[in-house]
């Protein structure tokens, strides 16, 4: 007998889909899967959406998400197996034996009820633990993972703590129960790098010092190499790869691994500044209505035609606001923003058609961007119809070029947002942007809700149209990969104000200030160990100082 | 100051603004009306001096602001005027039907509002399975048909066949609690039945709502009983819709039971409004309107500061 604590042979998961126009049918998402976790091991899951890893992961709970159902194969956990047992038996192994950390802990902690109450209640409720005995787990699990007044933490209400410190909260209530294998669902994916870095490290300590068994699910293969100690590559719902950590990120041998392992390999090179400057803030300082502080302060940036501007920051840092500046959706409290030469009017509804027309954006969510109910053809058509009267043939002729210059071949006219894929998706929009012939575009996290292969292509489709259109991009990104990859200069943002700004070269080169080097060391690097050096690094420094 | 403080303060002024707002208006809408209560008192017959002389006793020549507001003082201390049928105080014989009837109200909502909570609480257990349908079935059912048939029905069927509670719903002072509460046995149920479906169909939709947040699958992967999920996790974050439609259906109770006192022949404050209206005794109606608009408005105001207290992020600020 293995000592192995989950055991997983021949794992097939299906699901119900409600295609649009179609019957609802039964797919395969899974398509028969094995591995095993030993005890004291973390495994890590990675692939891109689709694959299957959070259902894989949560079958190790034998839970379905929605319709998913588990049709076939074994899971053993604890030589038990799992997928045809009592409800009973596998309500006292969910919460009690294993244990699941989510990658949204704000959605996952339930609003109404205090912290402590949420993390003890399956150790109590499987009996492993009294109430104070939980309890007192609790605060000493809160010590462990880092928490600021770990005694009292537990008496908040999950709104009344940060992101980064509830989701450390959320591992706390994974461990409490004292489980045998704890399942961590993309658990740092939702937090800004800086936090990241630390939840990491929590994570990583706390599955060492319990010694307990992990499943690591992540899309990112650069923190899934920080923590775990053997990979699985999933991708379509099969297996294409699975080794140790340094076999997996060092000498891949499939493809895709290796497709995988050097993503994020633009290169490009920055284009010196000449001409004009088509876009120009000057000492914009903005707040929200009925607030007392600004969200921007004084800020100076310039972009010149032909070029991209990154803006770049952690949540709350105020790069958004700044799109709605210029945008004209949140008129300034002071300041001027020029554009192409004139003075662009705070309030969008007084602004001039040629000035909408000239300034278009792309948002994060593709989805929402567009209405479900109008074919890709309208919605491309629009902007042709509302800025140059195209009609007609006319109008066809030039939708079909900007089909083409998205990449997407004939046929896409036709089909309605929801047949398309999240980076089609995102095609159309840029197209639909681009149907306008703007000068600037205001590219508001594009990528972030991408796969890193898909989120690579739209990069290199955005900086191939930059060549041919010269239109400039306003980047707005949290994701200082994506800053290398398509910047020409490089705005930082802290807590409404541009701490750091020049060409990407000298922006991204020593001397750093200390929020710069804070925010690019915080970057996971793809190498075995960094996460140690970088903490090492940091205290050595904070020791020094 | 603790910012639900001033919530809730903000929500009692816009009540108390609310109610002088319903004060004007069913002054107003009487006003409108034909004739007036002079002609109202003499009836066909009366020659032109007599109404003049009328109008002059009960002060209707003066100008309709001022007497509104005699009428809204009046109010604000306690007087409501007299009847101009009976010439009887109207706080006296108004205080002793409306105790009658939020009798009546109030025994129909011990009723109806746990068990409409349950059963909306029984249905999301068994989402979609027999119990849900049937439950759904009956209350729909109950609803649709209109109050004084299942009253007369039930009159039927279990008072006159079964010998079970009494056809006629009349109390009075000597009885006691049990004696009183035998004879509204039948118009209580009733009243459950026509409140019931509203109220179990609200908070079935908004457990089921909340049914679909990630905290509750993190309930669910705890191990935790499907019960204890709803009523633990689920329930506390769907109190603040529950409260407004009980609350709406608490004030549907006391001055929606028009028909069902009729049907009944209970003493409340439906039958006396309704005898007042046929009677053209207008101050009458003018207090019973606007008695029954405080109530609308204050239990309403009561559901939104329930609401504010049962948000988390309100109670507990940053």
């Amino acid at each position: 007998m293995s000592n192995a604590m989950l055991k997983v042979k021949g794992l097939k998961i299906g699901a119900t889909v409600y295609p649009p126009g179609e019957k609802p049918h039964d797919i395969e998402i899974v398509h028969g899967v094995d591995f095993e976790v030993e005890k004291g091991k973390v495994l890590g899951l990675i692939g891109e959406s689709g694959a299957g890893k959070s259902t894989i992961g949560l079958a190790a709970m034998a839970y379905g998400r929605g319709g998913v159902e588990l049709t076939g194969g074994e899971v053993w956990v604890n030589d038990r197996e799992i997928l045809h047992t009592t409800r009973n038996d596998l309500r006292s192994l969910r919460g009690g034996e294993v244990t699941y950390v989510s990658q949204s802990a704000a959605a996952s902690f339930n609003p109404a009820r205090q912290i402590m109450e949420q993390v003890t209640e399956a150790a109590i409720r499987h009996g492993k633990f009294s109430k104070a005995d939980a309890e007192a787990r609790g605060v000493e699990l809160f010590r462990k993972l880092g928490l600021p007044d770990p005694e009292n933490i537990g008496k908040r209400y999950p709104h009344q703590v940060s992101g980064g410190q509830l989701q450390r909260c959320m591992t706390a209530l994974a461990l409490c129960p004292e489980p045998d294998l704890v399942v961590f669902d993309e658990p740092t994916t939702a937090l800004d790098v800086t936090t990241q870095i630390d939840v990491l490290m929590a994570i990583k300590e706390a599955i060492r010092d319990t010694g307990v068994a992990a499943l690591y699910i992540t899309h990112d293969l650069a923190v899934v190499a920080q923590v775990s100690d053997d990979i699985m590559v999933l991708k379509m719902g099969e297996m294409v790869e699975y080794g140790s950590v340094d076999q997996i990120i060092n000498s891949p041998k499939e493809d895709y691994t290796k497709a995988l392992v050097s993503v994020r390999s633009i290169d490009h090179e920055e284009k010196v500044s000449s001409d004009e400057a088509v876009l120009k803030v000057e000492n914009v300082t903005a707040r929200y209505k009925g607030t007392k502080f600004d969200v921007l302060k004084d800020i100076n940036v310039e972009l010149h035609a032909g070029q991209t501007l990154a803006v770049v920051g952690e949540s709350g840092s105020g790069k958004s606001t700044l799109a709605r500046v210029i945008t004209g959706l949140l008129p300034q409290k002071d300041g001027n923003v020029h554009f192409a030469g004139r003075d662009l009017k705070p309030v969008m509804k007084t602004r001039p058609k040629e000035d909408l027309r000239e300034l278009q954006m792309i948002y994060q969510m593709a989805d929402t961007a567009m209405n479900p109910r109008q074919t890709v053809g309208t919605i491309i058509g629009r902007p042709l119809e509302f800025y140059f009267g195209l009609r007609g043939a006319e109008k066809q002729k030039r939708i079909q070029e900007l089909l083409d210059e998205i990449e997407l071949g004939e046929g896409f006219q036709d089909r309605y947002p929801a047949e398309l894929s999240g980076g089609q998706k995102q095609r159309v929009c840029i197209a639909r942007a681009l149907a306008a012939k703007p000068k600037l575009i205001i590219c508001d996290e594009v990528t972030s809700a991408l796969d890193p292969l898909v989120a690579d292509g739209i990069l290199k489709l955005l900086l191939d149209l930059q060549k041919r259109e010269d239109v400039a991009y306003l980047f707005i990104t949290h994701d200082l990969a994506t800053v290398r990859a398509i910047a020409d200069s490089i705005a930082v943002m802290y807590q409404g104000e541009v701490v750091r700004y020049g060409p990407k070269s000298q922006v991204l080169s020593p001397p750093f200030d200390d929020y710069t080097d804070l925010l690019l060391s915080s970057v996971p690097e793809m190498k075995l160990g960094w996460l140690e050096e970088v903490i090492a690094n940091r205290k050595m420094e904070s020791g020094g100082n | 100051m603790h910012p639900i403080i001033k919530l809730v303060a903000q929500r009692l002024s816009l009540g108390i603004l609310l109610l002088f707002a319903a004060s004007a208006m069913i002054f107003g809408l009487t006003e409108a009306l034909p004739g007036d209560a002079a002609q109202a008192v003499l009836g066909q017959a009366a020659t032109p001096e007599s109404l003049a002389n009328l109008r002059e006793e009960m002060g209707l020549n003066e100008p309709a602001v001022s007497r509104y507001f005699d009428w809204l003082g009046g109010i604000m201390t306690g007087d409501l005027g007299t009847s101009i049928v009976n010439r009887l105080d109207i706080a006296e014989s108004v205080g002793k039907r409306l105790g009658n009837t939020l009798f009546l109200a109030f025994w129909a909502a011990v009723v109806s509002v746990p068990l409409a909570i349950f059963l909306g609480l029984l249905a999301v257990r068994y989402r979609d399975r027999w119990p849900d349908k049937l439950i759904s079935a009956i209350t729909l059912t109950t609803i649709s048909i209109p109050e004084f048939l299942i009253g007369y029905v039930l009159v039927y069927f279990l008072a006159v066949k079964l010998g079970f509670g009494t056809a006629l719903a009349m109390v009075n002072d000597s009885m006691s609690l049990w004696q009183k509460l035998n004879a509204i046995t039948l118009p209580v149920l009733v009243l459950t039945l026509v409140v019931l479906a509203h109220m179990m169909r609200m908070t079935r939709a908004a457990i089921l709502n909340v049914m679909q947040s990630a905290y509750i699958e993190t309930a669910e992967l705890k191990g935790l009983s499907t019960f204890n999920v709803i009523a633990k996790h689920a329930f506390p974050n769907a109190v603040s819709p529950i409260v407004n439609v009980v609350m709406l259906n608490l004030a549907y109770l006391v001055v929606g039971v028009v028909v069902v006192e009729v049907v009944f022949v209970y003493p409340g404050m439906g039958q006396f409004l309704v005898d007042a209206v046929t009677k053209r005794d207008v101050p009458v109606v003018l207090a019973c309107g606007i008695i029954f608009a405080a109530i609308y408005i204050g239990l309403n105001m009561l559901a939104d500061i329930i609401s504010i207290l049962a948000n988390p992020r309100l109670r507990h600020p940053k």
